[in-house]
């Protein structure tokens, strides 16, 4: 007989982990809580366009949440851990499964995305960190990081090329990372119909985009001196 | 018409693997392709050469024996086509082909073209099945099943397990080969009572057996000769999450008193 | 030495027989089960059925398959459906119907109570089936579908698309793997049967070559089911899976296993002909096609033209001048027969002029092409697959192939052939299609033996004899494996010029040539003594490379076809002797003005049971009477 024990809870858990199902899964609730974050963290930036009391005021709002803001900040670490976690190791497990590569492989079906999401996920995630020094911390800016005032940190920072430069590059791969990402979600979490399927692709494309454009028009914006 | 083969050559599972390149100048249109395969096989045994090793048995596409990559797809290029019902008309005078087994870790090679999918059989005893004893089943029409559930049950169940799934996935995952058996089950009613608990002990077996996860790529759908959709992919995670959260594996067996 | 062919049925009312049967079978204590080895060969609807239903029984089963799997059974090919006298279709239809159909269809050359016994658990077949999860096809309200098949009166027809054979495999297999998880039944895939081994005249195992390995193992048992399937594979070219073969029913023959109508051999009429000298087997075009498509050869001999110019003025629609009654829906022989005479006269088309035209263009201009479409159009596609040509445009080119063989080993009521433990079910036996099978009768037969056949009669054996006393340092045994071993080593050693492809395609054109679709006196006299001759060069001039420790296709190969070499001498012994035509088997001498087949149940109303004497000795044939008390004797009239 097949001896396979998921009845205490812990076991439970971790039976459900063990199974390359339930890594996809966790990829997918906690890509969802990134994903979420990257859209509201976006349309909360975007207010850069509409000048720096407008934005420093977000900031100042998002600080006196207080202790609210550090469960968000909580729940989000988790998830960018347990997403990391799980890519890494089902990355591990791709080589696993297979030991030996095949000499010549075509792809049929793969998307550029599909295909790119295991570097582009490291890379975002790198970025990721250098954003936290660059914008949150401070870090990276050095001298010219001014705690409290957003706009003139983040016009200071792009006005740099090359950290404009890195800004764009990832939001891009961070585009196509949703793109496939996006629907890929919801096919891990089981949400297959032949009714709303395609629209739920569209709508991982349209988010892509959306995220792509946004994003990438604040550097954007700063280099080429439409925001001061 | 004349076709340049390059051949994955592997004496036994232990013994490292090369590419071998032959000629086949006398191959016909009108052949499939495993029938031109006959044809360098009888050359190389009256030249006194070890022939091709390659799986096949009813080449009518059916029975899932046949499959190895062509050009680095499984079963060639004609989509919905086994390699056994492929014919040698869509190719041209000239081509130079690869030929390599399936590949992944669960489907370890026996010999050249031929890998050992027994990992597909221990997947269905794990959980891939109505437990009913012969004799026991009520009569035939006394379940009434929805036609579209019968349909859709129908159209997972045409998997003919040859593994072409796993072969084509980047994560080598027998991912749609698993669901197609869950949703065949699992939408039909007579297939309730064991849902849960086949979901779980196949996907975890899937796992055991070293099959890689579905990164939704859609290859597997691509390349499947009966069309297998990825729908059931979805449905199977539905079941196994279901199954992760309620189900309970029983303990001991109580027994009659 | 005569055989014993005591059918062993039992006495009563023909509804009555099996329920008694069953009553009087002694039983095997539950505690007591598990003690008793039973080997499985084959895992096909029949081979599959047995050794999953032993193991829910608690026998300790061990199953063998060649293939990689128990799901590639060539079983797994069968498209129509499966019949059960069910009559949910409320049209008369009932168990004693079904088995009346099956006696007649089968031209009177079955044992009543088997028939009977196969049309009274069809019933439960089905019933089996569905809790399985087969997914038959279904009406709207969620009740079973029906259709009708093979030219029968009533829509007894259970099915799943076209791929019945698939679905109802996969159902068995399913049910064997449960019983592999739970350890009652040990598969072993991979693996060829190459001996039968007889101790004190009870079957007690086999003699196996891992096919991976090369090792030739000893497998003791307590009892041995053959469940391998048909021997088409003789013919080289039929629709047969390329590795089917005769193998372990012909070892059991020449270890004393009676060999029942080796020449009831079943042509299939509508199959995508050769189309070359490469050719590896033949595909099935579904019967139903003839219902819409018009056969047709060019008046003009050996006309190499584009059908679509030919003008209707030159085509000879054959079928329908000769048989204007039923046209192109004659009977499968008849239709087989006049596409061989057409071609014989030189009038057949496509590459060597093996093939005749199915033409749907005036059904198409009739109906319109979305009715065909319907109604074909998967068929179609496996038309255009394989041969690239579009059906919609082009007229079909279909000729004859070697489907089924009726024949098998002899079998009592009890499934046991004439060694003691020695069972045999599904198409290796003979049992029930007489000389001709009925469409969506095989799948039936198969599932019959294995699910609820076997279970009583094996427990019915086994229970008389003691578990175990005998192990695999037998005397038996040993010599078994030293004459696999010797065999195979002589298969490697002789290193001759020809392949063994060349010597079964050798063999299929004399098989299909004069033991074929029409057979006569001479061409069966010439083939009787042509295939010794063929024998004795194969085993002078083959070659078979590669060594026997490794995985060696050439070399299992050589086995089936050395194996093959003997049986068709057999089939054509049989057929030689049997003068009359009946079913499967037609002999040209012997037909009625119009054609049809001619029997005579005077001299030859019986089995014909084939005696292994020795190698290169003529075998004794044996006779079992077969007495009609219901279905009264008549010539069959399709008019």
């Amino acid at each position: 007989m097949s001896s396979i024990a998921v009845n205490s809870g812990l076991n439970r858990t971790a039976t459900f982990y063990h199974s390359v199902v339930g890594k996809k899964v966790v990829m997918a609730v906690s890509g969802f809580v990134l994903s979420g974050f990257v859209l509201g963290h976006m349309f909360g930036n975007l207010q850069l366009f509409q000048g720096r009391e407008k934005l420093n005021h977000y900031a100042e709002m998002l600080q006196s949440l207080g202790g609210l803001l550090w469960f968000a900040r909580f729940v989000l670490l988790s998830a960018a851990v347990l997403h990391i976690t799980a890519a890494f190791q089902l990355w591990r497990l791709k080589n696993e499964a297979r030991p030996q590569a095949y000499v010549k492989k075509a792809h049929i079906a793969t998307s550029y995305a599909a295909r790119t999401m295991i570097w582009s996920g490291p890379i975002v995630g790198a970025f990721l960190v250098y954003h936290i020094l660059h914008f949150t911390t401070g870090q990276a800016l050095g001298d010219q990081f001014i705690k409290g005032d957003v706009y003139h940190n983040v016009i200071v920072g792009f006005q740099n090329p090359a950290a404009s430069f890195f800004y764009i590059i990832a939001n891009i791969l961070l585009a196509i990372h949703l793109y496939h990402g996006v629907w890929s979600m919801f096919q891990s979490l089981g949400v297959n119909h032949p009714k709303y399927t395609p629209k739920l692709k569209t709508l991982a494309k349209v988010y892509g985009w959306v995220i792509g454009i946004g994003n990438v028009s604040m550097p954007l914006a700063v280099l080429v001196g439409l925001v001061k | 018409m004349k076709i340049i083969l390059n051949i994955w050559r592997q004496q036994n599972a232990t013994s490292a693997g090369r590419m071998v390149r032959y000629e086949v100048p006398n191959a016909n249109e009108h052949m499939s392709f495993l029938e031109m395969l006959d044809v360098l096989n009888e050359e190389l045994t009256r030249k006194g050469e070890d022939p091709v090793t390659f799986e096949h048995d009813c080449r009518e596409g059916i029975c899932g024996c046949c499959g190895f990559m062509i050009d680095g797809v499984p079963h060639g290029p004609q989509r919905g086509t086994t390699v056994c019902q492929l014919h040698m008309r869509h190719f041209h005078d000239g081509d130079e082909l690869w030929l390599e087994p399936f590949r992944a870790k669960a489907f370890p090679v026996i010999k050249d073209l031929m890998v050992d999918r027994s990992a597909f059989d221990r997947i269905i005893a794990s959980g891939g099945f109505i437990s009913v004893n012969t004799g026991s089943a009520p009569d035939g029409n006394a379940l009434p099943v929805i036609k579209k559930c019968s349909d859709m049950a129908m159209d997972a169940a045409a998997c003919i397990g040859c593994g072409a799934c796993v072969a084509s996935c980047p994560n080598a995952s027998a991912s749609l080969f698993v669901s197609a058996k869950i949703s065949h089950l699992g939408q039909l009613p007579q297939g309730q009572a064991e849902r849960d608990r086949r979901a779980s002990r196949m996907v975890l077996k899937m796992t055991d057996e070293g099959f890689g996860y579905c990164t939704n790529t859609g290859e597997c759908e691509a390349v499947c000769p009966k069309g297998i959709k990825i729908e059931n992919i979805a449905r199977m995670h539905r079941d196994y999450i279901k199954a992760s959260a309620t189900f309970r594996e029983e303990t001991s067996g109580g027994g009659a008193g | 030495m005569a055989l014993n062919l005591d059918s062993k049925i039992p006495s009563g009312p023909i509804e009555q027989k099996w329920q008694k049967a069953k009553f009087e079978m002694k039983l095997v204590n539950p505690a007591n089960k598990r003690k008793y080895n039973v080997i499985v060969v084959g895992s096909g609807l029949a081979g599959g059925a047995a050794a999953a239903s032993l193991g829910e029984l608690g026998y300790n089963v061990k199953c063998f398959c060649f293939q990689d799997s128990p799901r590639r059974a060539h079983s797994i090919a069968a498209q129509g459906g499966i019949n059960a006298a069910k009559n949910y279709q409320n049209d008369g239809d009932s168990v004693y119907r079904l088995f009346y159909d099956t006696v007649k269809g089968g031209d009177f050359r079955a044992r009543e109570a088997n028939v009977y016994r196969l049309a009274e658990v069809s019933v439960d077949i089905i019933d089996q089936c569905v809790a399985q999860g087969v997914p038959f096809a279904r009406e709207y309200g969620g009740v079973l579908a029906n259709r009708s098949f093979g030219g029968a009166q009533v829509s007894r027809t259970f099915y799943a698309r076209g791929q019945t054979g698939q679905q109802l495999l996969l159902g068995c297999y399913q049910a064997l793997e449960r019983q592999v998880d739970a350890g009652r039944v040990k598969m072993l895939y991979r693996y060829e049967m190459l001996e039968l081994v007889v101790i004190d005249g009870r079957a007690r195992g086999i003699i196996t070559r891992n096919m991976v390995t090369g090792e030739i193992e000893s497998h003791v048992a307590d009892a041995v089911v053959l469940g391998t399937g048909g021997y088409g594979n003789v013919f080289y070219l039929s629709t047969n899976a390329k590795g089917s073969n005769a193998t372990a029913i012909w070892r059991a023959y020449k270890k004393g296993a009676g060999f029942a109508n080796p020449c009831y051999t079943q042509i299939h009429p509508t199959c995508i002909p050769q189309s070359g000298d490469y050719q590896s087997k033949l595909t099935l075009m579904s019967e139903s096609l003839r219902n819409d498509g018009r056969i047709w050869v060019p008046t003009k001999k050996a006309d190499t033209r584009d059908p679509n110019t030919i003008p209707e003025t030159e085509r000879d629609y054959y079928l329908e001048r000769r048989y204007p009654a039923f046209g192109n829906l004659c009977p499968r022989d008849i239709a087989s027969r006049a596409a061989k005479v057409a071609c014989d006269e030189g009038y057949g088309v496509g590459p060597g002029g093996r093939g005749v035209y199915l033409d749907f263009s005036e059904s198409i201009n009739r109906l319109g092409r979305n009715v065909i479409e319907e109604r074909y159009g998967n068929l179609f596609e496996i038309y255009e697959r394989i041969t690239g040509d579009d059906p919609y445009k082009m007229p079909m080119r279909i000729y004859p192939a070697v489907h089924y063989t009726m024949g098998g080993l002899w079998v009592d009521y009890q499934l046991q052939s004439t060694i003691p433990g020695l069972f045999v079910l599904g198409e290796a036996n003979f049992s029930d299609h007489g000389a001709n099978r009925l469409g969506a009768s095989a799948l039936m037969q198969g599932l019959a033996d294995g699910y609820f056949v076997i279970p009583y009669t094996m427990g019915n054996y086994l229970a008389g004899v003691k578990p175990g006393g005998v192990d695999a340092t037998h005397q038996e045994f040993k010599a078994a494996k030293e004459a696999v071993d010797a065999r195979t080593k002589k298969f490697l050693s002789i290193k001759g010029k020809k392949t063994v492809d060349d010597f079964h395609r050798e063999l299929g054109k004399v098989m299909w040539e004069y033991c074929g679709m029409a057979r006569n006196a001479a061409g069966l006299d010439h083939a009787i003594a042509r295939i010794p001759e063929l024998r004795a060069e194969f085993w002078e001039n083959v070659n078979v490379p590669g060594s026997g420790a490794e995985l060696n296709q050439s070399l299992e190969r050589a086995g089936r076809v050395a194996d093959f070499l003997e049986l068709g001498e057999l089939l054509c012994r049989d057929a030689r002797i049997r003068e009359e035509s009946c079913g499967g088997h037609f002999r040209e001498e012997y037909q009625t003005e119009d054609g049809e087949a001619k029997r005579d149940d005077v001299n030859f109303c019986h089995a014909a049971v084939w005696e292994y004497l020795g190698d290169n000795k003529v075998p004794a044939r044996n006779t079992e009477p077969l007495e009609f008390e219901h279905v009264h004797l008549a010539q069959r009239n399709y008019k």
